[in-house]
């Protein structure tokens, strides 16, 4: 095993990519735990927004236009979650299992004449002499647009949920939905825009791993990063730069994982593949071993039905 | 406008009625999909609901698709009236293939009644230690049973291509990625001559019949139904919650390697890693569609098992994309968790003050 083909840049720029689609979709879906929606359909909205994002990517050539599109896709999928659950006061476990059933099957058929094709939209910033600067000019400076945006979503969600009034309202919403609507709050409507949001970030996610990362089409392609997102969001205890640091820990075991792969380790390619996933079921049963903590971090009023008997 | 008023006590003309009215939206729905794919919706439909009664092989393959999907419905039902929420059935299937299988690889060539009861008790075991891993994480650590039964489908589907590309890849296979065909006396039973139809249809019945007991006549049954229904109240009366996980999640990880086992050893013959189909997502709907309920399931199997048939009909003679049918599918879902919300709220119209 050659140590001396690792270049530390490399690892960092690659685990940056690999975590932005999970920062996306985490902090989309702890906006939408906070209002007390558990939606369990992250996977299917992060699939059909890569390939609303890809489709209109090649098409248009456009990062913008595929990104919004994906955004979009993402939103369309939760309104669907969104009218189920709080107008036709459906259960929120499965309906997210159905929108993640439901949207894998989407993205399938819209993407048939998709499969295998390539494209380059994801256009890196470049200031010259920055980025040019060795160790931080690629680091800082060398990333493509989504990664400032995501860093920048992390930041608003945090001081949209800690800063601004609309946030304590969503986070009332959340912890309380009878207290909330009796001091005249509308509990649904700020749930909707909740979910709503967390379906147009789940999507730009998406995007990201098909526009972005890989860049191209393959069915399935989310594989399960739509459940690490939720379980970042454990993880996180719901707070936005935890979130951060979830996401860019996942994304460091895949590189850690691939890079093993790469440098052609004696272990057969599935056990090592495998690390993501047991990772997240590890973190898990770590961060949720303390009862007391996790109920305390958890919006109250997570994923319970809300009906007003006017 | 339309309004929702909550209903005193649940319909139970609507319980009924509902996965009824969602198979017809369904179908409606389906139509329209396949019509903007400028197919043939009349026939699209006729072929997925109808051509299967009337070819004397489809009605044998019902079984055949059937079996897996009430088998791991029965066991998911069970966990999700008790509030215990398994979605890594997928998962469990695989693993009790995996552990079946290996039986019948390592007694190769060697013939017995008795390598079937055994192959069949080890992928119940395989399937059940797997779904262990959530119930003692969920038990001892408090970690969401949803998220890590998931995680382990990915887990077991890359064990699987692993095995059988490692230990378990057949010696005299050229390399490819797959086991030995089981012999004979590892290979179940067939029901139906000339069909692939096997004993293990006649098995899921058996635990359709077992299941309904369970629930509606044994002390177990009740607890589940407590639990589902007023945990504060069942745990007053003193039952034990980690108990009931536990057994959850164990009977339908069994059920679901069983399944799994059936799989490999019926209709597919050898470990390959294409083997899980999606049984262990689509019974997740047979479950909601049959509505928890034993009997139900049964039904619900029956229309899943139709709609792949019909699916791969419509896929070879009218070609429809193979996704359409898992669009259809989790469209099925949709519309039946949709309008459950006539079971327990009415429908009326006020006119806007």
């Amino acid at each position: 095993m050659d140590l001396s083909a690792l270049d530390p840049v490399k690892l960092a720029l690659s685990l940056i990519i690999a975590a932005t689609p999970l920062l996306f979709a985490a902090l989309g879906e702890l906006i939408t735990e906070k209002s007390g929606v558990l939606n369990l359909g992250v996977e299917g909205m992060m699939i059909v927004g890569a390939i609303g994002g890809f489709a209109t990517g090649l098409n248009t050539g456009s990062l913008a236009l595929g990104v919004a599109a994906a955004a979009a896709a993402g939103m369309a999928l939760a309104a669907l979650f969104a009218l189920m659950t709080q107008y036709l006061m459906s259960n929120q476990v499965a309906t997210g299992l159905a929108l993640t059933l439901f949207g894998l099957g989407v993205a399938a058929l819209a993407g048939q004449d998709y499969a295998g094709k390539t494209l380059d939209v994801g256009g890196k910033l470049d200031i010259p002499g920055l980025t040019d600067l060795p160790v931080i000019g690629p680091l800082l400076f060398g990333h493509d647009a989504l990664v400032y945006l995501s860093l920048l979503m992390a930041v608003a969600v945090w001081r949209f949920l800690t800063r601004s009034r609309a946030g304590l309202v969503l986070r009332a919403v959340g912890e309380n939905h009878d207290a909330a609507h009796a001091i005249g709050y509308p509990v649904r409507l700020v749930r909707v825009g909740a979910i709503l949001f967390g379906g147009a970030m789940a999507g730009i996610g998406g995007a990201y791993l098909a526009l972005v990362q890989t860049p191209l089409w393959v069915e399935g392609m989310t594989a399960g990063r739509g459940w690490i997102a939720l379980a970042i969001v454990v993880f996180a205890a719901w707070r936005p730069w935890r979130a951060l640091l979830g996401a860019y820990l996942f994304g460091g075991v895949t590189i850690v994982q691939l890079n093993l792969q790469a440098l052609g380790v004696a272990i057969q390619s599935q056990y090592l593949s495998m690390a993501p996933y047991l990772v997240t079921i590890i973190v898990l049963a770590i961060i949720s071993a303390d009862r007391a903590r996790a109920r305390l971090d958890a919006p109250a009023c997570l994923g319970r039905p809300f009906h007003a008997a006017s | 406008m339309l309004e929702l008023t909550r209903r005193r006590e649940a319909s139970k003309a609507m319980l009924w009625l509902t996965p009824v009215f969602a198979v017809i939206l369904t179908i409606v729905a389906g139509g329209l999909l396949f019509a903007l794919l400028g197919k043939d919706p009349v026939e699209a439909v006729r072929l997925i609901f109808v051509q299967p009664f009337l070819d004397p092989f489809s009605r044998t393959e019902l079984l055949v698709k059937g079996t897996p999907l009430v088998l791991i419905a029965i066991g998911l039902s069970l966990g999700f009236r008790a509030g215990v929420w398994n979605i890594g059935a997928e998962g469990q299937f695989i693993m009790g293939a995996l552990v079946g299988g290996a039986v019948a690889l390592a007694f190769y060539e060697i013939p017995g009644v008795w390598l079937l009861p055994l192959m069949c008790f080890a992928g119940m075991a395989g399937g059940a230690a797997w779904a262990m891993i959530p119930a003692i994480l969920r038990i001892r650590f408090n970690a969401n049973e949803i998220l890590v039964s998931l995680m382990l489908v990915y887990v077991a589907e890359l064990l699987l291509s692993a095995l059988v590309s490692g230990p378990l890849r057949d010696p005299d296979g050229f390399n490819f990625p797959e086991s030995r065909m089981f012999h004979d006396s590892a290979t179940l039973p067939i029901l139906i001559s000339g069909s692939r139809a096997h004993i293990g249809a006649a098995v899921a019945l058996g635990a359709v019949i077992a299941a309904y007991v369970l629930l509606e006549r044994h002390l177990f049954g009740f607890r589940i139904k407590l639990f589902g229904q007023a945990p504060r109240a069942a745990r007053f009366a003193g039952f034990s919650e980690a108990g009931l996980v536990a057994a959850c999640l164990g009977l339908g990880g069994a059920l679901a390697g069983l399944a799994g086992v059936f799989e490999a050893s019926g209709p597919v013959g050898q470990l390959v890693p294409a083997l899980p189909q999606g049984y262990g997502f689509t019974a997740i709907i047979v479950a909601f569609l049959g509505r928890l309920n034993p009997l139900g399931v049964l039904l619900a199997g029956a229309v899943m098992a139709l709609t792949y048939i019909g699916g791969e009909t419509a896929q070879i003679s009218m070609n429809l994309p193979a996704a359409a049918i898992n669009v259809f599918q989790g469209m099925l879902l949709f519309f039946l968790l949709g309008i459950d919300v006539l079971v327990n709220y009415r429908l009326r119209w006020r006119r806007a003050a």
